[in-house]
């Protein structure tokens, strides 16, 4: 680029980058407001744990191929490990858990698994022979990979975070090349075992969501509820909103979780379509970028890496706003870069450090093929 | 994922060559393909964005206001019920009041534990809340109790949080200052009730704290008396706590309605009545206007209206003396002598002269059977007749001139009428005439019907309202409507037609009853220039066999009947007062006396009171509530809940009295048995010149005696 800008500054992805500060600045400004215009109560530690995962992810960033490649497998392991120590002290301790407190930080292992699955998935097909991929010898591993962290976290119990994982895994296995017919059965085997999952493998909260999800209108005050208020909210803020800290829906307590789960009403109503033009428009920029990098990388590991952590992020982002729209059950999973939380920051921004780090690669070893 | 990667993926099953190209194309198409579906779904995610705040704005912007603004009304305060002087018989209190809503309660059972803790509520209360509850509908309100003070509205208040459900608030309560005096005249007021709401789904009908008439007055005049909603608009927060006020409307009092009635005269005549059971009414012989209009015993509408208790209920509903009947217009009884007066005009105006005389030898020969009077009252023309309640006299002219004839002017008297008044029902009774008869049972009138009829027993019904507009009309001659609302112009009556002379002649008789050789003496007014007119009446309820109508079961004991009116000669008030089995007239006309000392000179009337209610164990409002709490405590938790509905309360009442008013019906299809005189000699001797007392006198120790009927068949 220009030369005043120094080399390592400009090797930076800036095309991605200033969408994203502009996300976490936004998002800083609606949980201001989302606190009844307190900026100390989760917009400040918003920032401050941006800032803390974002060195984070320039870390990351900096990791060499084969440390990654050495490290993916072991990285697997511990962090399954830790979610069986989680699944284990729940027991003991009598209730659900969901996370392991070391000192004033408490980690959340299933939100480290989502990272941990694709860099395990992405180390697992590029060590694969090219032939054997279409066959049983490339689907039984990487289907172990992804059922047992996911079997796990589905005994939390926690079903937004279980779908995650496998939403990822079985993208990899799909840009990894395995035959199309298997993601077409099992596609078909999932349709037909939706009826059985739901009225077997559901807990009766679950299946209210799915059932209030399908007809909001029969629990206008349990979880329909929250979806009912949240178009409220939504709809309410029109084209250009109600104006920043002027949203009566999130200010009287009205829309549920406005700061996690339903940040993005409580912006909508605020901000209006222009706001949710601008989220969405960002992360279509920041995806989009993530893809790129994918399709710049020039070997299968950097590849695989980058596209399933893009579809990780997606993930969070396309269930999120069609659960705030209405058209998803109710799922605990929150809007990346925008809701307060630090799971959620930490998992994202583990996905963008990984992605930079490909971005990195990239430019140190560019593609072949075309190029050359 | 598109045809293309669905035919690259059959044509590698059927090559099933991979190599380190196919895979990047593979890689590159599919994701290209997911990429793609995102973008979609990002599109798909903005669309309906757009759709939801652009096109649907308007809408969830509604539901947002809906949701923020809280619109709450105020019920809007009773316009007052005023006496003929202004002063309020019915008013609203400012008090502190809780109630709850069934369908905002998360568990009813231990939000009224609470509530019981805070207020101190009894058990046979918890219960009564309970069952409004599970009767209720969700949305209605439910009140808990009124009159609360302010420490336990604040009490209250903190914890509400804690007790979804409930709202506690500052309202008005009805008041009516007499109590009991005036229950059945006025009624009380209630919440609406699940159908009225079905019918009129205003929403100020379920707003707690907001009453509507439930019976008489109150009822019958809810449309002036209701007034407007005010409106409280407030942004809520979902929880339901109030940020600010944004707008407040106030409400518009309902408009007072003045009535005829005369408050002090009602609570005097109401407590006048004192332990007995029965019912006076007085009116302005020249308006019309009813100045009092007493039903006793009474429930009081102050605790009706703060909801009716399962204890008062059941005190009420036991109580053989129907504190629940208003017995002014739905009490009916023969009239006995009362109607002697009246039929005496009947005869003028067929021509019988008032000198026409007979003889009464302690009764009179009639077609073929002979009929006992009740006493030997010797010769007897019209004044005699009336003011000594011969009855061989009254035999003998109705007979002469037709019982049809008597009917007509009985009629004509209001006997029988049902009167343009606002109230909820009234009982018009039976003027028996042949036709009737004919009519009602297919029977011929025989003789003894007109000797029955004569006397006003028989077939004879009446309330005690008829009485005293006969009464009126008597004094007058003008057909006197009475009426309840206070209204500056003064009717014109249509007048009948009789000379002055006739009128004064009946009007003097009447005197003489009371001030002169009558049946009354003691009714005399404690004045020397108000001279009071009227006529004593006894009617039998069952027939000699079963009692002697004054002594045993209360409820085999004679009516006790007065109609009066005041001064005699320049007559500006009449009335009657009718006591239920008050074992003959004696019960009946020293209330009237009394009533009317305190109309001329209330003082006088409060002196003669006080000594008596000293004797009854205090006021009417103090032995009802000393009643209800030795029946509480008697009765302890076993006690039967109160209808639902306050109407099926009314209708059984109703219902109850129709059967009482068709009682004596059983007698009149009977021969009647004989009765005897059963004055002392002495009495009889003050009364009139000593005829030959039929039977040996009994020495009873009650009142002055009253006529007694009796026909005798030969």
């Amino acid at each position: 680029m220009s030369s005043i800008v120094p080399a390592p500054v400009a090797r930076q992805p800036w095309q991605m980058l200033f969408p994203l500060f502009g996300l976490i600045a936004f998002g800083a400004l609606v949980l201001t407001s989302a606190a009844a215009g307190d900026f100390s109560r989760y917009a400040e530690s918003h920032l401050v744990r941006f800032g803390i995962f974002f060195v984070a992810a320039i870390v990351i960033s900096r990791f060499s191929k084969d440390l990654v490649k050495f490290f993916a497998y072991p990285g697997y392991v511990v962090v399954l490990l830790l979610l069986m120590a989680v699944e284990i002290m729940g027991t003991l301790g009598g209730g659900s858990q969901r996370w392991l407190e070391v000192g004033p930080i408490r980690i959340q292992p299933s939100e480290l698994m989502k990272p941990a699955v694709v860099v395990a998935l992405a180390r697992f097909y590029e060590s694969l022979p090219v032939g054997v991929i279409p066959t049983w010898r490339a689907l039984i591993p990487a289907g172990a990979i992804i059922a047992l962290p996911m079997a796990f976290v589905l005994l939390q119990p926690d079903l937004g975070t279980s779908l995650a994982i496998a939403f990822g895994g079985g993208l990899v296995m799909l840009f990894a090349g395995l035959p199309l017919r298997w993601f077409i059965m099992a596609g078909a085997a999932g349709l037909a075992a939706i009826p059985l999952a739901f009225f077997f493998a559901l807990k009766p909260y679950q299946q209210d969501r799915v059932t209030t999800f399908l007809d909001p209108e029969s629990d206008p005050l349990g979880e329909g509820y929250q979806i009912t208020q949240s178009k409220i909210a939504i709809g309410s803020g029109g084209l250009f909103g109600k104006g920043f800290n002027e949203g009566s829906q999130s200010h009287l307590n009205y829309l549920p979780e406005p700061h996690t789960d339903f940040v993005f009403a409580t912006m909508a109503e605020e901000w209006g379509f222009a706001g949710g033009l601008f989220v969405i428009g960002a992360f279509a920029i920041i995806l989009g970028w993530g893809f790129k990098v994918a399709r710049n990388s020039a070997d299968r590991f950097g590849k695989l890496l980058a596209a399933g952590m893009t579809a990780t992020i997606f993930f969070y982002v396309a269930i999120n706003l069609m659960m705030v729209m209405g058209l998803a059950p109710v799922v605990g999973i929150p809007l990346p870069f925008v809701s307060h939380g630090g799971s959620s920051m930490m998992t994202n921004m583990i996905c963008i450090g990984i992605l930079m780090m490909v971005h990195r690669w990239n430019l140190d070893a560019p593609k072949r093929g075309l190029m050359a | 994922m598109g045809i293309f990667s669905r035919r690259s993926g059959i044509s590698r099953r059927t090559k099933d060559l991979v190599s380190q190209t196919t895979l990047e194309n593979a890689f590159d198409r599919r994701t290209f393909v997911i990429a793609a579906g995102m973008g979609g779904l990002g599109t798909i995610l903005a669309a309906r964005m757009a759709y939801i705040a652009i096109a649907e704005n308007e809408r969830w912007v509604l539901e947002s206001e809906s949701n923020r603004v809280n619109l709450s009304l105020i019920p809007p305060r009773r316009g007052w019920i005023l006496d003929r002087n202004g002063a309020p018989l019915a008013s609203n209190r400012a008090d502190f009041r809780v109630d709850v809503i069934p369908d905002r309660m998360n568990d009813p059972e231990k939000t009224i534990e609470e509530l019981a803790k805070i207020l101190d509520l009894e058990a046979t209360t918890i219960a009564d809340i309970t069952k409004r509850i599970d009767d209720a509908r969700g949305f209605q309100p439910i009140e808990v109790a009124t009159g609360l003070d302010y420490d336990q509205f604040a009490a209250i208040s903190v914890r509400l949080p804690d007790l979804p459900g409930v709202v506690p608030q500052r309202g008005f309560s009805r008041f009516y200052p007499t109590g009991p005096s005036v229950g059945h005249l006025i009624g009380y007021v209630g919440p609406a009730s699940a159908e009225e709401y079905e019918e009129n789904p205003d929403p100020i009908l379920i707003t707690p704290g907001y009453k509507i008439g439930k019976d008489a007055l109150e009822k019958q005049f809810e449309q002036d008396l209701r007034g407007e909603p005010g409106a409280r608009r407030v942004e809520v927060t979902a929880s339901g706590r109030i940020v600010r006020d944004l707008e407040t409307r106030e409400d518009i009092q309902g408009d007072p309605v003045r009535l005829t009635i005369d408050g002090p005269l009602q609570d005097y005549a109401a407590r006048r009545i004192g332990l007995e059971s029965g019912s006076c009414v007085v009116m302005d012989c020249e308006t019309g206007d009813v100045l009092c209009m007493a039903s006793m015993p009474s429930f009081d509408p102050n605790s009706f209206s703060a909801g009716i208790g399962r204890v008062e209920y059941s005190m009420l509903r036991d109580d053989e003396r129907v504190p629940l009947r208003n017995k002014v217009l739905k009490g009916l009884y023969p009239p006995g002598s009362t109607v002697k007066p009246m039929h005496c005009m009947a005869f003028l105006d067929a021509g019988v002269k008032p000198e026409e005389s007979i003889m009464c030898n302690g009764g009179r020969r009639i077609g073929n059977r002979f009929f006992n009077c009740w006493s030997n009252h010797g010769r007897v023309d019209m004044a005699k007749a009336i003011y000594q309640s011969c009855d061989s006299y009254f035999y003998h002219f109705a007979q002469q001139i037709g019982f049809a004839k008597v009917a007509e002017w009985a009629k004509k008297m209001g006997l029988g009428e049902e009167f343009d008044l606002p109230v909820t029902s009234q009982f018009y009774g039976t003027v028996p005439s042949p036709a009737w008869k004919e009519r009602k049972f297919e029977r011929e009138w025989q003789p003894f019907d007109t000797v029955n009829s004569s006397i006003g027993q028989g077939y004879y019904l009446t309330n005690p309202l008829q009485l005293a507009v006969m009464a009126a009309r008597l004094a007058t001659g003008d057909r006197v409507l009475p009426r309840l609302r206070l209204t500056d112009d003064k009717p014109k009556f249509e007048h009948f037609d009789f000379s002055p002379e006739e009128i004064g002649y009946v009007r003097q008789a009447m005197s003489d009853t009371v001030n002169g050789p009558g049946t009354a003496g003691r009714a005399r007014l404690p004045f020397d220039d108000i001279l009071m007119a009227g006529k004593t009446g006894t009617a039998q309820v069952v027939s000699l066999s079963v009692s002697d109508g004054r002594t045993g079961p209360w409820k085999y004991r004679d009516h006790g009947l007065f109609v009066f009116f005041a001064p005699f000669d320049k007559p500006k008030y009449a009335g009657a007062v009718v006591i239920e089995h008050g074992g003959g007239s004696g019960a009946a006309y020293p209330i009237a006396r009394d009533v009317m000392t305190f109309m001329f000179d209330p003082a006088k009337g409060i002196e003669a009171l006080r000594a008596l209610e000293e004797q009854w164990g205090g006021t009417a409002q103090e032995r009802l509530d000393a009643k209800y709490r030795a029946y509480a405590a008697a009765s302890g938790e076993a006690v039967p809940p109160v209808p639902t509905r306050d109407e099926d309360i009314f209708d059984q009442v109703e219902a109850e009295a129709r059967v009482a008013a068709r009682q004596p019906e059983q007698l009149a299809e009977e021969a009647i048995q004989p009765r005897v005189d059963t004055r002392t000699a002495q009495e009889v001797q003050e009364a009139s010149p000593p005829p030959q007392a039929v039977p040996t006198p009994t020495n009873i120790p009650s009142p002055d005696p009253a006529d007694v009927p009796g026909a005798i068949p030969e």
